[in-house]
């Protein structure tokens, strides 16, 4: 019910963001479609902890701006290597064991991975993570660990 | 003030540009699906990233700020989903990587 409510109210407050227009008639609509959407969920059985993950709170807060400098130091590496006169690839396959327990945080791990340029995840199988990178260097394992040992606290909520 | 914004503005939205050139650039240089995906991601990770910053700056606080920062969580969200399932179809459909033993890890 908590999660129910919460989703009903983060709609809500998408809705307020993006329509601008607050006069009672239009604001009863967006009330109204709000409460349909959650109602279809409901329906739909997707209001769960993997639907509406609130347990992972204001941690996400932190793991964002971590993520998006990952996201600009591994763009500035790519558009090096692009630049390069000679294209200094050497793309490579790697299995990866994942450390998080659920699913969600392993789609949290596999999509910051594949988010990051010169790593794509291209198969999970349990908690093992098939990747796809550009070279031997972006998954020399040091930049990897870090990501998944922020996920898993992110997870846990350590 | 007025002036910090504009050039703290501009100055994303012309790296937005770079990133958005030289990922073109890496979509047309790289040799395979793989490899050109990596490149591909430039473009709308640090690329469209940079440039709704800057937007967002031009814009000031108003709701069109919040809303083009939306745009950008959105295709954060979105876009390592697509790039999965376009690497994951090549895979399944039989497009070998280039240059890349498919049985093991290089050392």
């Amino acid at each position: 019910m908590v999660r129910a409510f919460s989703l009903g109210v983060m709609l809500f407050g998408v809705w307020l963001l993006l329509s601008g227009h607050y006069t009672p008639l239009l604001l009863g609509f967006g009330v109204g479609s709000s409460i349909l959407v959650v109602l279809i969920a409901m329906r739909m059985d997707v209001v769960d902890h993997e639907g509406v993950p609130l347990y992972l709170g204001p941690r996400v807060l932190a793991y964002i701006p971590w993520l998006l400098l990952e996201i600009l130091r591994a763009n500035i590496i790519v558009a090096r290597i692009i630049l390069h006169p000679a294209l200094p690839i050497s793309p490579i396959m790697v299995h990866f064991q994942a450390s998080q327990k659920t699913d969600l945080g392993r789609a949290i791990y596999a999509n910051s991975i594949t988010l990051t340029p010169g790593t794509i995840t291209t198969g999970v199988e349990g908690s093992e993570l098939e990747i796809h990178a550009l070279t031997w260097a972006d998954v020399d394992g040091r930049e990897e660990d870090e990501m998944d040992r922020r996920v898993t606290r992110l997870e846990q909520g350590i | 003030m007025e002036l910090v914004l504009d050039i703290l503005s501009w100055a994303a939205i012309v790296g937005g540009l770079f990133f958005m050139v030289v990922g073109a650039v890496g979509v047309l240089r790289m040799p395979d699906v793989y490899t050109r995906l990596h490149a591909a991601g430039m473009t709308d990770t640090m690329g469209a990233g940079l440039i709704l910053i800057g937007l967002t700056l031009q814009a000031g606080p108003t709701l069109v700020a919040v809303r083009l920062m939306l745009v950008w969580a959105f295709l954060l969200f979105t876009n390592p989903i697509s790039t999965h399932a376009l690497a994951r179809a090549a895979l399944s459909g039989g497009v070998r990587p280039f240059r890349v033993d498919m049985k093991g890890e290089q050392p």
